[in-house]
């Protein structure tokens, strides 16, 4: 089992933790797993990415060629790197900020208004945790209550944090 | 139990339960995680932590805090290092025992600051004046650097010399899940005869040097220290060899690129070539012989290095190779990052230029 996943967008969008959060739930579940973010001036509005691989192997390259699902979270993201996408992969949409229409035909997308879901969940900041949501439900890897447990985890010290992002990722897994 | 930790901040956590108790360095990026976290973690064991006025003030605190017999360290990039070139060349003169973790960027001058190999001339050939050499390190994964920073103390202690952790910026960045070795217990590591602590009184003086005026004595100690590289050379060297035993073409590559190559060496063997890799873990010493060996076999037809860098190590793999076989180059620089598929291609066109043996 091998699962590469690229996860992009604007700075201050959570597409770091988004990622971690998956790395946290691949450990969780005993696999290996690298997080490789792109670092360098970045800043709230600026450009982000990061990689993950998830494997029952060590991994070997944590740079990613031709991810299984990319996650774009705004619109550059997704035409940097929607071509690289294997065929047969995923892409996980953020309606809110791209109102584009995938033109290929060769992979899966889900189109999610992760802004509306945030605002329901209570919680603006929470757009990621609801992509994380989608993600949880497609891929099928793990459990939403492994998950779950990590955010909790996560945000032990902000307790008040808790509720809106486990809504947050509630309403992303149903809407996927 | 496994932990996710990011290159960086592992790095310093070995560090500290291998016995580091002073570390002295100066921000740049992307090794900032390092004294961040000792500037918490470090007063939380009774060390010292102490971010200097520049580089050169932080390699020098190292000499000192070394003289006393503290384990101690410091870490940097690319530029960084460069200014700490005196410095570790003294400490390497007055056989000092420390550690220097270099999370390598793009150069020269200021360059970038994305991933680079491009000091392994510094490092391993000596960025410093004289004939010196260090204990090298080039780990590809979080846990191996952490499991070589845990006991780079111990054989720097051993051989009286700077052991230097060569990452790049990808290594300090990355998260992946380490196991963390235990704290080392202080107490029972080696005495010191030669530190400078106030203890030893009513011996001889004991005195931290690398001034010798008398050219007699100056050669004996370059001997000296030539004498412990040899010892080096037959008890440190470290490697990795992946998918040999029938291989046609072998890469050579080191650090995170090692990882990156081994992707290409299964995308080649899907295509039905014949790959492996030999991956160096220390670089000074160099594991010479298992390249050599393996230019000697008939089944081998070439070699490809693959580096971040204009062709730095290649050097290296060719006096192992010794003209035996075609020694090829493929790299990228400025902080460029190579795909696996890159490499596979690169090593195809190697194999189609040599011939195959199939």
């Amino acid at each position: 089992m091998d699962e590469k996943i690229i996860i992009a967008g604007f700075g201050g969008q959570g597409v770091l933790s988004l990622g971690q959060f998956i790395a946290y739930a691949a450990i969780a579940d005993g696999k290996e797993v690298t997080w490789l973010p792109s670092y360098g001036p970045e800043m709230r509005g600026g450009t982000s990415n990061c990689s993950v691989v998830i494997s029952d192997r060590p991994v070997a390259s944590p740079i990613i060629s031709a991810p299984d699902c990319l996650i774009a979270m705004n619109k550059p993201s997704l035409y940097k790197f929607q071509d690289r996408v294997r065929s047969g992969g995923t892409i996980i949409v953020n309606k809110t900020l791209i109102p584009d229409i995938i033109e290929r035909k060769d992979v899966k997308v889900i189109y999610i208004d992760a802004g509306d879901l945030s605002l329901k969940a209570g919680n603006p900041k929470t757009a990621n945790i609801v992509v994380l949501g989608a993600y949880v439900k497609q891929s099928g890897l793990f459990s939403k209550e492994l998950v779950s447990e990590m955010i909790t985890k996560k945000f032990i010290s902000k307790p008040k944090l808790i509720p809106a992002n486990l809504s947050a990722l509630d309403l992303g897994y149903n809407f996927a | 139990m496994k932990e996710l930790m990011k290159g960086n901040e592992a790095i310093a956590e070995a560090a500290i339960r291998g016995g580091c108790r002073a570390f002295f360095g100066y921000p740049i990026t992307p090794q900032n995680e390092i004294p961040e976290y000792m500037s918490v973690r470090m007063p939380a064991v009774g060390g010292c932590f102490i971010q200097a006025e520049s580089e050169i003030s932080a390699i020098n605190m190292v000499y000192g805090a070394a003289a006393t017999g503290v384990r101690t360290m410091t870490s940097s990039s690319s530029p960084g290092i460069s200014l700490k070139q005196e410095g570790i060349s003294y400490l390497c003169g007055a056989e000092l025992p420390c550690v220097i973790v270099n999370m390598v960027r793009g150069g020269p001058g200021l360059g970038g600051i994305q991933p680079a190999q491009s000091d392994y001339f510094q490092t391993v050939k000596g960025g410093g004046h004289g004939d010196y050499k260090m204990l090298v390190y080039g780990p590809a994964t979080v846990q191996e650097a952490v499991d070589l920073m845990y006991n780079a103390f111990d054989k720097a202690d051993k051989y009286r010399l700077p052991v230097t952790i060569l990452g790049d910026g990808m290594l300090g960045q990355i998260m992946e899940a380490v196991e963390m070795p235990e704290m080392k217990d202080l107490t029972k590591i080696p005495k010191k005869n030669w530190a400078t602590d106030g203890t030893g009184v009513g011996e001889n003086r004991r005195i931290i040097n690398s001034l010798y005026i008398d050219p007699d004595v100056l050669e004996s100690v370059n001997h000296r220290l030539f004498a412990t590289y040899e010892m080096l050379k037959k008890d440190e060297i470290l490697f990795e060899e992946y998918k040999l035993e029938d291989a046609e073409i072998i890469i050579v590559a080191y650090g995170t690129v090692a990882r990156i190559s081994k992707s290409a060496v299964e995308i080649l063997r899907q295509r039905g070539i014949k790959a492996g890799l030999i991956r160096p873990i220390t670089l000074f010493p160099f594991p010479s012989t298992v390249i050599s060996t393996a230019a000697h076999k008939e089944c081998v037809k070439c070699f490809l290095t693959v580096e971040l860098s204009m062709g730095q190590m290649i050097e290296d793999v060719k006096l192992a190779v010794n003209g035996k076989k075609t020694t090829a180059f493929f790299g990228r620089v400025g902080g460029n990052v190579m795909l696996p598929e890159h490499i596979a291609e690169a090593a195809e066109q190697e194999v189609k230029k040599n011939g195959s043996c199939i």
